[in-house]
């Protein structure tokens, strides 16, 4: 996954761009065969210990999703834990040090 | 924007125990995957499933960023921010897809109430958005025109 | 209306090779017929759209609408090809079996986009970026990457990207590369398929317009940001791909990655884009 945390003005925007395929489990392949749903449940970040950020999410969202919020309370060099799980027990955790403008 | 945690953690986990574990395990398969709300293949079904039966109002405090005529129902860009105070849970919604429930995000205490993704519409459809503040629910709708759908169509 | 323009460029097109049957080839400029040609072309342009600058050509439909513009911005907050130009610098660097890799064919730490499409006088044939892509890992004793997506597309967007900006000046010099500029430019005219429709039928007469539910992009920048993240594909394509499916969709013959045919289109349509700048890999819908 591909994560900018950047502080901009108050807070840090983060943007991050998780490489998944996101089926909805009503895709047929090119043999006419239906693809398994293959998704991404749930997203979390956070600082410090303390969530910055969760989200629930399903197959409505865009294969590779895109999520970017912004939060409080963090600076320059701080370091953005995020972690996502999907409906298949795939997991992927990484972490990205904040940045300025 | 500023709630206590004691609030705060009755409305998404139902305890402050849960939300340590959300904390200190990234990597577990987490609690509360909202299945019934995300199964629901109706609007009102899935809102029911999510929120219960709490009231609903029309809000203009709510703002939805989506394009008019969508490029393409694969990759529809959206905001979704509020200005009401006190908001717990945004959550946005869709007719369009056969799972009405996009995606439902937690108003964390130090996160500004405003996220930005990417959603499928799988034809012309309305946007729904639902901010949860307190006991209440105030909801949004927008109509997104989508000339070529996003389910592998 | 439309077919005034064809007409006038094919018939254009006839005077002229009549013109050089009855030359001597050495007292041929051959770049100053081409120059003319570009500067109808670019002027085509410039009257029909004279609010869109030259230089906002490279973004396509995005320089002639706003509500697709505004997605198409959203989209670059985070463009979905970052992850293809990631691999792709992965692949350009990956040892071969005999210890070279990509990255040994290609000077400048392979941000040469600039220096294609480009006519090769000793083969006498136009070269393309994914041409030497793949010819390189022939040379080195590597099957070569299969056309249109995958890994082929993914080190195109790498030396695309760290490419940006390059200015697109692809040279004229001899009636070899002439007459291989002439092939490409009677694709772009010319009617073909089912829909007996032409590149430049839509492309020029129909740019910035609707057919049906799709706004037509202008010619002008069509090579400048391959290759493309299209939405429809869920994937990074090359160019010839982009041509493959617009045949396709026209009811016209297809023809491969790396053709003949589509060599030549696309040399003929970088020419056209002479003076912009290279700004792939890009994300369309």
């Amino acid at each position: 996954m591909k994560i900018k945390a950047i502080v901009q003005n108050d807070a840090v925007s983060v943007k991050m761009l998780i490489p998944h395929p996101m089926e909805t489990g009503r895709r047929k392949d090119q043999n006419g065969v239906l693809v398994p749903h293959h998704f991404i449940t749930e997203v979390t970040a956070s600082h410090n210990g303390e969530t910055v950020f969760h989200a629930e999410i399903g197959p409505g969202v865009s294969k590779d999703p895109y999520l970017s919020f912004q939060f409080t309370g963090a600076k320059v060099g701080d370091k953005l834990k995020v972690s996502w799980v999907d409906n298949k027990g795939g997991a992927e955790t990484a972490e990205e040090a904040i940045t300025a403008m | 924007m500023g709630i206590s945690r004691r609030n705060f953690c009755k409305t998404i986990a139902g305890s402050a125990a849960s939300v340590a574990v959300l904390a200190a395990m990234p990597g577990k398969l987490m609690a509360n995957w909202s299945d019934k709300a995300f199964a629901a293949d109706k609007l009102e079904d899935a809102i029911a499933a999510k929120y219960g039966s709490l009231p609903i109002e029309e809000s203009t405090a709510i703002q939805i960023k989506a394009p008019e005529i969508a490029e393409n129902g694969a990759f529809v860009p959206v905001t979704i921010s509020t200005t009401i105070p006190g908001v717990t849970n945004m959550s946005i919604f869709t007719p369009a897809n056969f799972s009405p429930m996009v995606a439902s995000v937690d108003v964390m205490p130090r996160m500004k109430p405003e996220v930005s993704l990417r959603i499928r519409m799988a034809k012309t459809a309305n946007l729904v958005v639902i901010a949860q503040a307190g006991g209440k629910l105030y909801r949004v709708t927008r109509e997104v025109k989508v000339t070529i759908g996003g389910c592998g169509g | 209306m439309k077919k005034t323009i064809q007409r006038r460029l094919l018939t254009g097109a006839l005077v002229l090779m009549t013109a050089l049957v009855t030359k001597p080839a050495h007292a041929v400029n051959y770049q100053a017929l081409v120059d003319a040609d570009v500067k109808k072309f670019q002027g085509y342009f410039r009257k029909e759209f004279p609010d869109v600058k030259f230089e906002d050509y490279g973004d396509g439909v995005y320089a002639l609408d706003e509500d697709a513009r505004k997605q198409w911005k959203e989209m670059e907050e985070f463009p979905p090809y970052e992850l293809d130009v990631e691999a792709g610098k992965a692949l350009f660097n990956k040892p071969f079996a005999n210890g070279k890799s990509l990255a040994s064919c290609f000077p400048n730490g392979g941000a040469v986009r600039g220096n294609y499409p480009y006519f090769d006088e000793k083969r006498k044939q136009v070269v393309t970026l994914e041409m030497a892509i793949n010819e390189c890992r022939v040379a080195n004793g590597e099957k070569p990457y299969p056309g249109f997506k995958g890994d082929l597309a993914k080190v195109s967007a790498y030396m695309a990207y760290i490419s940006r900006g390059q200015k697109i000046d692809v040279k004229v010099k001899s009636a070899a590369a002439y007459n291989a500029y002439m092939k490409g430019k009677a694709f772009f005219y010319g009617k073909r398929g089912q829909l007996n429709m032409s590149c430049s039928g839509c492309h020029m007469e129909y740019a910035g317009r609707h057919l049906r539910a799709e706004i037509m992009s202008p010619a002008l920048g069509h090579t400048t940001h391959f290759p493309v993240f299209r939405s429809k594909w869920g994937e990074i394509g090359t160019l010839h791909k982009r041509y493959e499916g617009c045949n396709d969709n026209i009811g016209a013959k297809p023809f491969e990655e790396q053709s003949e045919e589509y060599r030549d289109l696309e040399f003929f349509q970088t020419i056209m884009s002479n003076g912009l700048k290279f700004n792939g890999p890009a994300a369309r819908k």
